[in-house]
């Protein structure tokens, strides 16, 4: 205990890495996942083959390769980032095609009678995904991007393994450092993890419920 | 397309607007491509010398060696040990968890959805650090472990919302023929709420597979450090980018054909559901049920 007490500096810094990490890419992915989606619903066919491609390369794609290849591959290709822009670029090419498709599962989940009605008042295609199918795709889709975003901030550990000092590299160091007391910092290190995750898993469980009895 | 009620059927003007803006799309897309391909190819300066481009034969010669083929096989070989071993421990656990969670003695319940959760909210990698440091069983068992503890906590509750989703029927059929609550579980219920969520379990276990790459992190030789690390420092840096190509070309080829047999399975357990074109290619139709999407993946868990 008295080896947690004494670093806990070291893990708060950590922890922020961790919070810079999930917050950046976390905005960033919700982003380019919501362009995604949309070229994937759009009447443009090409736009629809490039999403798909794009979804399935990067959702197939492990991890570790994607950050392996921010890390090292890209500084090979002329790259000068430092290696928290990389993990940084990495997490968010990894997270965009799950916000994409959870965008999209939610689109599909609006009934088609909303669809039908809008159409049939004659509203066009960007009057009718904007002003009834949007609004009511977003509320169902939240449950689902929490849990994207519970997934990222478990997957920020990886960044660890790529010179990113973050709580899994804090882990791995203060570990090494005091052999006495590894149970008790990598127990700490999982109470950080879970600060984040369990509540944001709570407020999703939370919502869900809240959002199925308005439906 | 024609199927989607987003938009009506194209007239001619929309149909060549549309084909007007595919075939710039294109474009735009095959310069991108065309750009970075062509800056790959390109010899490059560093410090004085000119290293050859990336698509150089001598970036490339080491492949037609079979030695080097061995080794990749046998990276990827432990990859999928590593996965399979995994995947049965994380049945076995899901199973085991499901069964304790809808206990109907609080005393077992709730502490296992308490370790439950615990599970659910930690990092794979950090629970691999921990078995490889506080049980120091080795790199393989620290994967295969971890992988099969979390992924057993995310299975489990799949199969409890599988068993939740069941008619009340099921169970009380069960019991008023005299079987015990035990019995009406493992026999009435859990066969039909496996087969339920057969897709969505079968989707978790390719991001299982996937997850194996953790190993390179805490040192076990799946393929990405068999490729990277041990390749890549006996043949040279310079061989690293192709390696890399060829690596990610196996993990595609490996998941893809996986993530195919889940739509697969999908499919077949919803028979009768227009759904399925949506699956296979999944245009702008909104579905035609309503129903929430029947793609296993999108249930998954990273």
């Amino acid at each position: 205990m008295n080896a947690v007490i004494e670093n806990l500096p070291r893990f708060i810094e950590a922890f922020g890495m961790t919070l810079w990490l999930l917050a950046t890419s976390g905005v960033c992915a919700l982003i380019i996942g919501t362009v995604i989606a949309a070229m994937r619903i759009s009447p443009v066919p090409s736009l629809n083959v490039f999403a798909s491609v794009y979804t399935e390369l990067l959702r197939n794609t492990p991890l570790t390769l994607v950050l392996f290849f921010c890390a090292f591959v890209l500084p090979q290709l002329g790259s000068r980032l430092p290696y928290e822009w990389a993990a940084f670029i990495g997490l968010t090419l990894y997270t965009s095609p799950f916000v994409a498709e959870a965008l999209r599962s939610g689109i599909n989940g609006v009934a088609v009678g909303q669809a039908e009605a809008a159409r049939s008042l004659g509203l066009g295609f960007m009057q009718s995904t904007t002003l009834i199918i949007f609004p009511q795709a977003f509320r169902m889709v939240i449950p689902p991007l929490i849990n994207v975003l519970i997934a990222l901030t478990k997957n920020t550990s990886v960044a660890g393994g790529f010179f990113v000092f973050e709580l899994f590299s804090a882990a791995k160091e203060l570990a090494n450092a005091n052999g006495n007391a590894v149970i008790a910092i990598l127990l700490a290190v999982a109470a950080f993890y879970l600060v984040v995750t369990i509540p944001l898993g709570i407020l999703s469980a939370h919502l869900e419920k809240k959002l199925a009895v308005q439906r | 397309m024609s199927a989607s009620v987003l938009f009506d059927t194209p007239g001619p003007r929309t149909r060549r607007r549309s084909r007007i803006a595919s075939v710039i799309v294109v474009v735009l897309i095959a310069a991108g491509l065309a750009w970075v391909v062509y800056t790959l190819a390109q010899p490059r300066d560093s410090s004085g010398i000119t290293l050859p481009g990336y698509f150089d034969a001598s970036r490339w010669d080491i492949f037609v060696l079979a030695e080097l083929w061995v080794r990749i096989g046998g990276g990827l070989l432990a990859t999928l040990q590593a996965a399979a071993v995994a995947a049965a421990m994380a049945l076995v656990i899901g199973v085991l968890f499901a069964m304790l969670r809808t206990s109907v003695h609080a005393a077992v319940r709730i502490p296992a959805t308490i370790v439950l959760e615990f599970f659910r909210g930690m990092p794979v990698l950090l629970m691999m650090l921990f078995i490889l440091l506080v049980a120091s069983t080795g790199a393989f068992w620290a994967v295969v472990l971890a992988l099969g503890v979390y992924n057993g906590a995310i299975i489990g509750e799949s199969l409890r919302a599988g068993l939740a989703a069941l008619p009340r029927g099921q169970r009380e059929a069960g019991l008023s023929l005299g079987l015990t609550r035990l019995q009406t579980k493992t026999f009435i219920e859990f066969p039909q709420a496996f087969r339920q969520m057969l897709p969505v379990i079968i989707a978790q276990l390719v991001v299982l597979l996937k997850d194996t790459s953790l190993g390179y992190i805490v040192g076990y030789n799946e393929l990405i450090r068999t490729t990277m690390n041990n390749l890549g420092s006996s043949v040279g840096n310079r061989y690293l980018f192709s390696l890399f190509l060829v690596t990610l070309v196996i993990y595609l080829a490996v998941n893809l054909s996986l993530s195919a047999v889940a739509r697969r399975v999908a499919r077949r357990r919803s028979p009768g559901k227009i759904l399925a074109k949506d699956q296979i290619t999944p245009t702008a139709s909104i579905s035609a049920l309503g129903a929430p999407t029947r793609n296993p993946e999108d249930r998954t868990t990273e």
